[in-house]
């Protein structure tokens, strides 16, 4: 017989190793060392990552974003300690999935703003301002955080949006009417729009 | 650059399985691979970036394993403690429950030497450092744990064969 680490593998391993991981997310949360929870959710919009840290929602991240490539950025910036473990992101996953069925309009979860800094963190925070179904220009915004010409600066605030949806850059449009760029490639951002213009 | 943590777990949690099965038998197994990445988390962000984190995982296994045997060894149990019935684990067919069978049969280093070289893929040399003593020794406990493997275990994969 040919001796090799398959010869003492088990058809059974799979759900072995799903069930011991599982485990393993619930065991981390209760010891402290869960830095970063992660889980992905179908959405009208493609599959969504969701991240959340122990102070709240630290990214939200679409496909084309590539979810491995933003886990790494996670873990550089974060913590490596970097687990699949949906049952911190319930709450999240919850009112996404009632947004998307127009269900509800405003987003009442913690959030943890640590990956945007300075000015495009003061962006970010003034968001959630524009409410459900409305829209607002660069230039608008610029003078809504109290600086009328930083709309580049605002448009790169909101192309930097480590938590799109949830704070919403969407509504954020050039004063041209077009849709403009979004970091779900334009098609999410008119998705999102149409959706909301239709409540 | 530091991978995030699921990675290490995806890419190595079925060989840590594996190994702890062999050295612990299906009933421990688990526990111990549990124990195993919960202590690998703790210590993740102090390894180094280079580090070869299988061998990493094989060596924190092997120290939570011999936890357990310590365990066992204190408790009074007056026959060596021979694995679950394999479909505790889910391993079907009983030629498998003879594989574990005469794993656990093995003497303890032999077993470890089994475990840490041909499913971890670990060299003599490491193997070495973590039993003590020397690579000969390491190798030979190896060899010698695939001996009795094939004398006391006739699986499907030998059948007809010729020996």
């Amino acid at each position: 017989m040919n001796i090799t680490s398959d010869y003492f593998a088990s058809p059974a391993d799979p759900g072995t190793l799903d069930e011991l991981k599982r485990r393993l997310g619930l065991a981390a949360e209760a010891e402290g060392l869960l830095d970063v929870a992660y889980t992905t959710v179908d959405s009208p919009v493609g599959a969504l990552l969701l991240a959340a840290t122990p102070k709240g929602l630290v990214r939200v991240a679409y496909d084309i974003e590539d979810h491995d490539h933003v886990l790494d950025t996670l873990a550089q910036r974060v913590s490596p300690r970097v687990l699949r473990a949906p049952k911190r992101l319930d709450t999240a996953a919850r009112e996404l999935d009632e947004y998307f069925s127009r269900r509800r309009q405003v987003f009442d979860l913690p959030l943890d703003l640590s990956l945007s800094k300075g000015f495009r963190q003061l962006v970010q925070r003034h968001l959630p301002e524009i409410g459900y179904g409305q829209t607002r220009t660069y230039g608008q915004v610029a003078a809504l955080v109290g600086n009328p010409k930083a709309f580049r600066a605002v448009g790169t605030a909101c192309a930097t949006n480590p938590l799109p949806l949830v704070v919403p850059c969407h509504r954020v449009l050039p004063a041209d009417g077009t849709p403009g760029r979004y970091v779900g490639g334009p098609e999410a951002k008119v998705t999102l729009l149409s959706l909301e213009a239709a409540a | 650059m530091k991978q995030p943590f699921e990675q290490v777990v995806e890419r190595h949690g079925g060989t840590v399985l594996r190994v702890c099965r062999v050295i612990l038998g299906a009933h421990d197994a688990q526990d111990a691979w549990s124990e195993t990445f919960l202590a690998a988390l703790r210590a993740y962000p102090d390894l180094p970036d280079d580090a070869n984190a299988e061998a990493w995982l094989v060596t924190i296994a092997h120290r939570k394993a011999i936890d357990v045997l310590r365990t066992r060894k204190r408790q009074p149990a007056p026959v060596g403690q021979l694995p679950e019935t394999p479909t505790a684990l889910g391993i079907p067919g009983a030629e498998d429950g003879d594989l574990w069978h005469a794993v656990a049969a093995l003497p303890e280093k032999q077993r470890q030497a089994v475990a840490y070289h041909y499913v971890a893929g670990l060299a003599y040399a490491e193997i070495a450092e973590l039993l003590g003593g020397t690579t000969d020794a390491a190798r030979r406990a190896a060899a010698d744990g695939i001996k009795n493997l094939r004398r006391n275990y006739q699986g499907a994969t030998t059948e007809g064969a010729p020996s």
